[in-house]
């Protein structure tokens, strides 16, 4: 892929081994698809994305833009709404949001539990559109 | 040209990998197989663990791997010692399996001639973890010499799977390494997660996680059946 900018530092920073630019080439197909059928030019997109997705997002934000180079989505933003780990308490019957990824407890009681309601999301769900002149 | 509009699409992105990855564990289920994966870091033991495995299966089972590398046929090499039916998956630059890829390796295998089936992924614990492979047990390696706090580390990756396996254990001593640190480490991160102890090379605890498999494969036998 040739790009001016610092690609190589970029994919460094993450280890080299990212599945996120795939993720992006997914986020960018799924935007093309809905642009082709509703005829309409996607200025950016919104994404929602779990706690628990085991998705970087600053990764995915770098990628996002290697993803569209070349594509009707070019020059488009990608929006992410970070989505955190919601469970539900058994002890307090109650859902509750977890403060970090790193302990499945209640943040109240400290019962521990896996029982996971949100927090796995890699949605998107919206994009901002203009019709594409006839 | 008109004001942009925010239009809702809700599509979940990896909603192709969960097609594929649902239709195999369908297609698992009737032919009645237990899919174990693997995941770990790199050098965590997957390979030797996974050689023992098929080895110490082999006379009561029959058993088959695939195997993910980024780009050497080394594992698949070392696992064929076992006679085991073994394939190759080569990812190049891709850093995880994706369901897809199962599909097409299986190829012309008839899963009905099979007890387990064993996927090793990519030694990676970030990017295997959002990938549904259509597995029955996702297991998590990590061993002694990576230290104790792995799992808070990499904390979506154990929270994905179903069993851990605490590896290399024969070396435990020579690293000081802290069962109990470890244990809570893991409990944090998938509360009433089963953990099995082994050394792979040593043959300590291994049979303790073997019986685990066997139970496994009744009891989905029995469901199946019913």
């Amino acid at each position: 892929m040739t790009r001016s900018g610092p690609v190589g530092s970029g994919l460094e920073l993450w280890g080299g081994a990212m599945h996120e630019l795939s993720i992006a080439m997914s986020i960018v197909d799924a935007a093309l698809e809905e642009s082709r059928q509703r005829g309409v030019q996607v200025s950016a997109v919104h994404l929602r994305l779990g706690a628990l997705s085991g998705v970087v997002k600053e990764a995915l934000l770098f990628s996002y833009q290697m993803a569209c180079q070349d594509t009707p989505l070019q020059g488009s933003r990608l929006i992410v709404e970070d989505v955190p780990v919601v469970v539900f308490c058994p002890q307090c019957n109650e859902p509750r949001t977890l403060p970090s990824v790193q302990s499945f407890a209640c943040p109240e009681c400290g019962a521990p539990t896996r029982d996971i309601r949100q927090g796995k999301e890699l949605e998107v769900f919206a994009l901002e559109v203009e019709e594409v002149a006839p | 040209m008109s004001e942009p509009r925010l239009v809702e699409v809700r599509r979940n992105v990896l909603k192709q990998n969960d097609i594929i990855a649902r239709a195999l564990r369908e297609r698992f289920r009737e032919a009645g197989i237990f899919v174990v994966s693997l995941v770990s870091s790199p050098g965590a033991g997957k390979t030797t663990f996974l050689e023992k495995t098929l080895t110490q299966l082999q006379p009561r089972y029959r058993v088959a791997a695939l195997v993910g590398d980024l780009a050497t046929e080394n594992d698949a090499v070392r696992l064929a010692r076992s006679k085991a039916p073994v394939k190759q998956i080569t990812t190049g630059t891709l850093c995880h399996l994706e369901a897809a890829m199962i599909e097409n390796a299986l190829g012309d295998w008839d899963l009905h001639d099979l007890d387990f089936l064993f996927i090793e992924n990519v030694g990676n614990l970030v990017c295997p973890s959002s990938y549904d492979l259509g597995e029955s047990l996702r297991l998590v390696l990590m061993s002694v010499t990576e230290g104790e706090d792995k799992p808070l580390k990499y904390p979506t990756i154990f929270n994905s799977a179903d069993v851990a396996i605490v590896s290399k254990i024969d070396l435990a001593e020579a690293v000081e390494f802290d069962w109990e640190t470890a244990r809570t480490s893991i409990q944090s991160v998938r509360p009433g997660m089963q953990v099995f102890r082994l050394s792979a090379k040593a043959g300590t605890g291994m049979e303790e996680y073997l019986d685990f498999l066997d139970q496994q494969l009744t009891q989905r036998r029995a469901v199946a059946q019913a």
